[in-house]
């Protein structure tokens, strides 16, 4: 029999048909008429002034209506706070067309408005643009001696913990050690999805903002305190996004474009980014990362030291947690962690996927398997052998912590026991086989996040809450939850998102969505139950005349006793005899803080990978992945599993192919495409084997729920790192490791 | 992009008159590169000749027991036709190793021969680049020049060749058939592309006008002992490393003729003659795969980042020929590539 039971079901993706079907429109699809169109123009330069803009030329063109540049544009808000949103890092946020200095390469320096986009892209073409080109400096390497501690300007960023114990002495006198310097290469989040708003102007300073953004609420605060308007005059919309990673954290340059286009024009207007614009703001900075590790004779860590640079811009100052996972993972009393920025002619670095810790655990998950070489034991028994039960950066025990069944689970399923300690011992005719394993932890958070439920007469259920949806599953979680709350079949339920008209939800990063939305959603969605059970109350010879909402489940379209299952009604029965079109709840919830902070409350993995190196030719092909995950309860099997193989996906692009190459001749990133900018494709992804362990939590949120987005890409990139020298014998600490670094 | 008016050509003497009359003039046929190419301001050609319905897709055999493969044969069509699987299967190895389905359902044999290169700063505007604007300079020299040329560079230009079929072709060396305002001619494959010299903006000795008929490959197919070897940064949708195609005809275990070109290393599909020299008469061993691979490298020129090449190209050459002599597949695959 059926039940609507559908929390952690397998269910398929309730948005899956509009996508696939294109009934999904993107913001770059809204159809509205007189819709002006336009294209950006960005500089060839990294540093200097505009001196010359030659916009007579290109408005001579019929049907171009306006070059915009900051000749013309008009002022926005002074204050650097009106341009600050959530997640803005300190300093002073770009503002693009509001003055003649070059900050960046491909800085958008003016943006052509025509009545087509093929005319405002050929304008764009033709504009002439005049250049004072100025020294520029990219190169972190040479900018070593500016790193400086960065202040506490960005939300969610800790500054990492105080040393503890005596590190420098434990390290000398540690009975292995090892030290090495790690450094990857700078990540663009490329969603296949350009960046694009299609803005409807409603009349003087009253607008609608269709924009890719992963939080509608931060883009239309941005814009309320950037260009001054009324807060009940802008609405901010976006429905599905084409892939986020985090670039969509913050307001682009495009929202701010777009808008000030329809403000000035008086009309709709569409901005869409080309592909290589995609590479003209956030990234992954590049870190320059050292780490020392020292063990006991035991193989216990006996110090451990992990030091970051990294860069930021010089408008603002980024920062990202990548040091302060070393001093969790492992238990470790001996620890300094150190963290430093040094300013470059660059955009600003963007949060992306894992940020900080995807990049912090590339550097201590290498040096582990060093530390593991240096003392003779196997990898996975050197992590075993500093298990941490308990949080020694925050000296906090775990609010739950299954990582031991993460480490034994994935071993298994890997066949690990098989495994042969020496490098190169491995091998199947010419090619090396090597098995590696990674792993990393990373936050579980709940935010404050609204909702509204309410049900017709007829038994239909619409939860509205105003979050984003990356493809990470949103839509089908939060049907499933309300589905499950009350009872109903999943089409019964209809859950919508993306819209600022909705009640608030946090922006959809950090992997807190299930947890925070999650919450909310399952919280009014009781508030209604409770009031239909009111209702099934007041019936003539109700069965649940007496009872309180404990004793009662809904459950298949009914209410009935918990005690006795005979003892029944029919939600729609109850709502169509109420006489009451429509029943609502709505509220907010908010994290447990006086629960939540007496622990540390964070999901960990663990990533078991085999490659094979062709031993001529230096050729890598990752043929294996299990990767073993402890978050709490899974909503969804489907959708978290299909979150983790593109979290897989990314670590090994991490580890062997992803990378944007700044030519410091020019300042400029030059594989600004999907043909140099290499990301795997399906030939280079094999088996991958994904285990959620049980792990009961009822600390993190109602809903045991620790969010995944971001835990599964841990480890992997530093896995495969490790399996090539176990394969190869070859120590590679510059990533990617292409094919160069192998001969 | 730029605007420009689209000519359909009525038959191969209209595409060619069409083409020598309009200044600014391209020939298009399946796009797929020029395009690209047009939406990046690299090229913005005025008026547009498409030749992709002229009746030259057909591909048949010849008299002199050659075949002949229409330029307006999709790279696919080429790829999958019975004659090409069975006895030039080295060309069919080559087109699958390049680009994707999509784009050889789409790109033509003429256009493969006239696909530009992929060097970073050809295609973008923000840099000077000679081969784009002839005299500006070459940023790809002391630049980021991983992906670029180890043999026949110049001061000029370090850019390199892309195509997968071509490096095939050289080592085929068919005749290319072409037709221009003076009337068709024939061009050895090892002649239509050239070295930069000190005009990189040319990338092949096509006269101005003329389009190519079709490509007109001799008996020897070199169908039992062959390799296409492509070294990439991921296992498809990457453009060549390295590259190299190699056929032999063996008697026993003596090389009687041999073929061997490679890719991603010059200016053009590099057709290396000496070394099929050396390679003739000898045994079909790795020590004499490594004696020629090490004469096939000995006049590389590295460029910084593009420095391990030369080995790689080395090493490649060993393994393609050892691949040919053993009448084996790209073993590199780990992953048993399955085509449709």
């Amino acid at each position: 029999m059926s039940t609507t039971n559908y929390i952690g079901q397998a269910t398929s993706r309730v948005d899956g048909p509009a996508k696939v079907s294109g009934a999904a429109t993107y913001s770059a699809e809204v159809h509205l008429p007189n819709l002006a169109y336009g294209y950006v123009v960005s500089s060839p330069i990294a540093r200097g002034k505009i001196t010359k803009i030659h916009a007579d030329e290109v408005l001579a063109l019929p049907g171009v209506i306006q070059v915009f540049s900051h000749e013309n544009v008009p002022s926005v808000a002074w204050l650097d706070k009106k341009h600050q949103d959530q997640v803005a890092p300190g300093g002073s946020p770009f503002r693009a067309l509001q003055s003649p200095e070059i900050q960046f390469s491909q800085q958008p320096v003016a943006m052509v408005m025509a009545e087509s986009f093929e005319l405002a892209r050929y304008a764009a073409s033709l504009l002439r643009i005049e250049y004072e080109q100025e020294a520029h400096e990219t190169n972190l390497e040479t900018q070593r001696a500016k790193g400086y501690e960065p202040g506490k300007g960005k939300t969610g960023y800790q500054p990492p913990p105080p040393p503890r114990g005596n590190p420098d002495k434990a390290w000398e006198q540690a009975a292995h050690r090892m030290e090495a310097e790690y450094v990857h290469g700078t990540q663009h989040h490329n969603p296949m999805e350009l960046f694009s708003t299609t803005v409807d102007w409603h009349g003087e300073g009253k607008i609608t903002a269709y924009d890719k953004t992963q939080g509608v609420f931060n883009v239309k605060n941005y814009l309320v305190g950037v260009f001054g308007l009324n807060k009940d005059d802008v609405r901010v919309v976006n429905h599905f996004v084409g892939g986020g990673f985090g670039s969509g954290l913050r307001p682009q340059y495009s929202v701010y474009l777009a808008v000030l286009a329809a403000l000035e024009l008086r009309r709709p207007v569409r901005l869409t980014l080309t592909r290589a614009q995609m590479f003209s703001f956030g990234h992954r900075p590049q870190p320059l990362q050292y780490v020392k590790l020292g063990t006991n004779p035991d193989g216990s860590l006996a110090a451990l030291q992990h030091h970051v640079l990294h860069e930021t811009s010089h408008f603002e100052e980024y920062t990202e947690n990548i040091v302060t996972w070393s001093g969790m993972l492992y238990q470790c009393d001996n620890v300094k962690l150190g963290y430093q920025v040094a300013p470059l002619d660059v955009f600003t670095p963007l949060d992306m996927r894992a940020p900080g810790a995807a990049s912090g655990s590339i550097a201590l998950e290498i040096a582990m398997d060093e530390m593991a070489y240096e003392a003779g034991i196997d990898p996975l028994e050197l992590r075993l052998r500093s298990y941490a039960e308990r949080d020694q950066n925050q000296d906090k025990p775990f609010s739950s912590k299954k990582l031991r069944d993460c480490y034994h689970q994935g071993a298994a399923k890997f066949g690990w026991e098989k495994r042969t300690m020496a490098p190169g011992s491995m091998r199947e005719g010419n090619m090396l086989v090597g098995w590696g394993v990674g792993g990393g932890v990373w936050d579980a958070t709940q935010k404050k996040s609204a909702a509204k439920a309410s049900i017709t007469a007829d038994g239909k259920l619409t939860v509205l809450s105003g979050s984003g949806e990356n493809g990470a599953g949103t839509y089908t979680i939060m049907t499933q939850i309300a589905a499950e709350t009350l009872g109903l079949p999943l089409e019964a339920v209809t859950y919508q998102l993306g819209d600022t008209d909705q009640p608030e939800a946090p922006l959809q990063g950090g992997s807190w969505t299930a947890a925070s939305v999650g919450t909310a959603v399952q919280s009014v969605c009781q508030d209604l139950a409770g009031k239909i059970l009111k209702l099934a109350q007041k019936q003539a010879d109700s069965p649940l005349q007496d009872a309180k909402f404990e004793d009662v489940e809904f459950l298949n379209g009914q209410i009935r006793l918990r005690a006795d299952h005979s003892q029944s009604v029919v939600i729609r029965d109850v709502l169509q005899s109420s006489g009451e079109a429509k029943i609502e709840a709505d509220g907010s919830t908010t994290p447990n803080m006086p629960k939540q902070s007496q622990y540390s409350l964070h999901s960990h993995n663990v990533v078991f990978v085999e490659v094979k190196v062709d031993e001529d030719l230096g050729t890598v092909h990752v043929t294996r992945v299990v990767n073993a995950i402890a978050a709490g309860r899974i909503l969804n099997q489907k959708t978290a599993r299909s979150q983790v193989l593109g979290s897989v996906v990314w670590g090994i692009g991490m580890a062997l192919m992803e990378e944007t190459v700044i030519d410091h001749k020019f300042g400029r990133y030059m594989n600004h495409n999907f043909a140099e900018y290499h990301v795997p494709v399906n030939a280079d992804i094999r088996d991958i084997d994904v285990i959620f362990v049980d792990e009961e939590d009822d600390i993190v949120n109602p809903l045991g729920v620790k969010g995944i987005g971001e835990v599964g890409m841990l480890g992997v990139t530093a896995a495969v790192a490790n399996a090539i020298y176990h394969a190869t014998g070859k120590r590679v600490r510059d990533l990617p490791i292409t094919i160069d670094k192998l001969l | 992009m730029n605007s420009f008016t689209f000519h359909r050509a009525t038959g191969v003497d209209d595409a060619v008159r069409e083409t020598t009359r309009h200044t600014g003039a391209a020939y298009i046929g399946g796009g797929t590169n020029l395009i690209d190419l047009m939406k990046e301001n690299v090229m913005r050609p005025s008026y547009l000749v498409s030749v992709a319905k002229l009746p030259l897709a057909a591909i048949e055999a010849l008299p002199d027991g050659g075949l002949r493969l229409g330029a307006m044969a999709t790279n696919a069509d080429t790829a999958w036709h019975e004659d090409v699987k069975s006895r030039y299967p080295l060309l069919n190895q080559a087109i699958l190793a390049g680009a994707s389905p999509q784009l050889r359902n789409a790109a033509t044999n003429g256009g493969n021969l006239m696909q530009r290169t992929r060097c970073l700063y050809f295609y973008d505007l923000a840099t000077p680049c000679n081969k784009r604007e002839p005299g500006t300079g070459c940023s790809a020299i002391g630049g980021f020049n991983r992906i670029h040329a180890i043999f026949g560079a110049s001061d000029q230009c370090i850019a390199t060749h892309p195509s997968d079929m071509c490096v095939a072709l050289a080592a085929l060396a068919p005749t290319v058939r072409v037709s221009g305002p003076d009337g068709e001619r024939s061009i050895a494959f090892d002649d239509f592309h050239r070295l930069p010299g000190d005009q990189p903006e040319k990338d092949n000795n096509l006269r101005p006008g003329e389009l190519i008929i079709s490509l007109d490959l001799p008996a020897k197919g070199f169908s039992k002992n062959f390799s296409y070897l492509k070294l990439r940064d991921r296992q498809s949708y990457a453009f060549a490393l390295i590259s190299v195609a190699a056929g032999l005809e063996l008697d026993g275990t003596t090389i009687t003729d041999a073929r061997l070109a490679l890719g991603g290393v010059a200016h053009k599909p590099w057709r290396d003659q000496e070394a099929e020299q050396l390679l003739i008469g000898q045994p079909a061993t790795v020590e004499t795969f490594a004696r020629v691979a090490a004469q096939v490298v000995s006049t590389a020129v590295g460029q910084g980042s593009n420095d391990f090449k030369i080995e790689l190209a080395r090493r490649a050459v060993v393994r393609a020929l050892k691949q040919a002599a053993e009448g084996s597949q790209q073993a590199t695959d780990v992953f048993q590539n399955s085509n449709p």
